[in-house]
């Protein structure tokens, strides 16, 4: 018997330790392009990355020479296809310290993962009187699986307020959190205000009484190492599309013993072990959670993105954009008017959210699209974070190890203008 | 496409300065137009009297586009009927999407740029939907609609 055929996409050129920006942005065919005429400068990196051409080589020739169905054909292809998506749990698995790649599922990303928690343990566990904690910085899609688990279950929800500068308040996290709580659910790091959260202190106090975390670590894989059993998290979800990878892949990593003993999220081929007309039996970890045909190509792309950034070095790339971040707080703290939300540089990952007084952010973010320069604007799905910032919207610039220096210094150049643009009138 | 295109110095002057912008206390037709996918939100007040637009008031946030838009609308509409109102809709929206040339009344032909910006037609057109739904729903089922969502 031949050997099966791996999914090649090549690899990075091994950049020198301390690498720079400049030297891997041409890893990423996208950043040559032009928006307006001008030079593209991508500051939407929290939304979504861009992609290395390694990834887009990967699912190029998974499609060109292995597709084909996974775990259940006997043919060469179902073989390469089914040893490929498993390498890539596996590849996904180390990225993160999981003990094991049956604790890695594939999900359609974070929205889903934290949606199979709220679904098969929440259901399952949440009673009436039960409280589930969560943070005024959430995302929604760490806020509303929970509502849709409290609206049937009778569970309660309460949220940890944030400090004047933006960080989680924890002496009312220990007030807050107490014997009815079941589920403490938080972001790693807040996709607003670039807040780094103590998940090892929230899981100490969370397990001290007797509940759960599950950490949306959507805007914190990307950025920066992730040790996920080091911190106490028993549920960690996040998204292949965030950190290189293409979009349609996520993963929701859970301790073995509460993924044995939760029911199924959905049903159908895959997750089974025997299926009757009125009843079946359930498949092994993972593919218990995996029911269907997965997103095939979409998680062996996220295992060329780990690939990828493994070859930079996490730490590497969470060194590149504090140094980056920091020098683009400064220079924006010094744009007058400019409102900056969040905690200072030294505390926050790559992201800096913020308002130009008496111009709206979709305004300036139009102004900014015009040089190119692509930044979000509007309530990042944080209604309650906006509210309890007292604003409406906010701007956001995000940025990824490969933007540099120079294109911060074009952002604030842009803001200056978008100042008197609108200033002349606006006043 | 120019930026001056879009914000014209009478849009950011309508911006600055909305007409007609605060409460209606006892208001004949009130409701609120939202658009989730940015944020933007208004309410519309109007009176009528002997079928047509007497009174007009207009409250929200949201970027230039949407409440100067907003705020010109408002100029136009009193002394209008609810059914010229509509029509009025129908023309300004049918000029945001580059289909109507013809010259728009008033103020509101400094919002024609919005055709180069397809973004932001949503912005334009969000005050000029929640009155057309405000119209449509009494027209339909005679009730007053309160709320009006985007997509």
């Amino acid at each position: 018997m031949t050997e099966l055929q791996q999914v090649r996409y090549g690899q990075v050129a091994a950049p020198t330790a301390n690498w720079t920006a400049e030297e891997v942005r041409h890893h990423f065919p996208i950043l040559a392009r032009k928006v307006h005429g001008k030079p593209l400068i991508y500051l939407d990196n929290a939304a979504t990355s861009q992609k290395p051409r390694m990834v887009l080589e990967a699912l190029n020739q998974y499609y060109k020479r292995h597709n084909a169905n996974v775990h259940r054909g006997v043919h060469t292809l179902a073989a390469e296809a089914t040893q490929a998506f498993e390498v890539a749990r596996a590849k996904v698995a180390r990225f993160i310290n999981a003990p094991s790649p049956e604790q890695v599922i594939f999900t359609r990303g974070t929205t889903e993962a934290i949606n199979l928690v709220a679904y098969a343990w929440g259901l399952e566990n949440l009673r009436s009187g039960d409280e589930i904690v969560v943070t005024e910085m959430e995302h929604h899609s760490n806020l509303v699986p929970w509502h849709l688990a409290a609206r049937r279950t009778g569970a309660t929800i309460k949220a940890i307020p944030i400090t004047i500068d933006g960080k989680l308040d924890l002496d009312q996290a220990r007030q807050l959190i107490g014997p009815k709580t079941r589920l403490v659910a938080v972001a790693h790091v807040s996709n607003v205000l670039g807040t780094i959260n103590p998940i090892e202190e929230l899981t100490a106090l969370a397990h001290a009484r007797g509940a759960l975390v599950l950490v949306d670590g959507a805007q914190a894989v990307p950025h920066m190492p992730v040790d996920v059993p080091a911190m106490g998290a028993d549920f960690y979800a996040f998204s292949s599309h965030k950190m290189c990878g293409p979009t349609g892949a996520g993963v929701l990593y859970g301790r073995r013993e509460l993924l044995e003993a939760m029911p199924p999220f959905l049903g159908g081929g895959e997750m089974i072990s025997e299926v009757y007309i009125d009843r079946s039996t359930y498949n092994v970890l993972p593919y218990k959670f995996e029911a269907g045909t997965p997103n095939i190509a979409q998680a062996i792309g996220l295992g060329a993105g780990v690939d990828y950034l493994s070859a930079l070095g996490m730490e590497r790339i969470h060194q590149v954009e504090r140094e980056l971040v920091a020098y683009a707080y400064e220079r924006m703290r010094q744009v007058e008017g400019l409102q900056l939300y969040g905690p200072g540089p030294s505390e926050r990952a790559g992201l800096v959210a913020f308002n130009l007084p008496g111009v709206h952010p979709h305004d300036l973010a139009t102004f900014l699209d015009q040089d190119g320069i692509a930044i979000r604007a509007g309530h990042h799905c944080a209604q309650p974070l906006m509210r309890a910032l007292k604003v409406q919207s906010t701007a956001r610039a995000s940025f990824y190890f490969y933007n540099a220096a120079d294109e911060v210094d074009a952002l604030v150049a842009s803001l200056q203008r978008a100042k008197e643009y609108f200033g002349h009138v606006l006043g | 496409m120019s930026l001056d295109d879009l914000y014209r110095e009478v849009i950011l002057a309508h911006y600055k300065r909305p007409h007609n912008h605060g409460e209606l206390p006892g208001a004949d037709i009130a409701i609120e137009g939202k658009n989730p996918a940015c944020g933007d939100e208004l309410k519309l007040q109007l009176k009528l009297s002997e079928g047509k637009v007497s009174e007009v008031r207009f409250s929200g946030h949201g970027c230039a586009i949407s409440q100067s838009s907003a705020s010109m609308m408002t100029d136009q509409l009193k002394g209008k009927t609810l059914d010229e109102a509509f029509q009025l809709a129908e023309d300004f929206k049918s000029m945001i999407r580059g289909e109507r040339k013809a010259q728009m009344p008033g103020d509101l032909e400094a919002l024609r740029g919005v055709t180069k910006f397809p973004v932001r037609v949503k912005c334009a057109t969000l005050a000029w939907s929640t009155l057309q739904y405000a119209i449509s729903e009494q027209r339909t089922s005679g009730r007053l609609a309160t709320g009006y969502v985007e997509r």
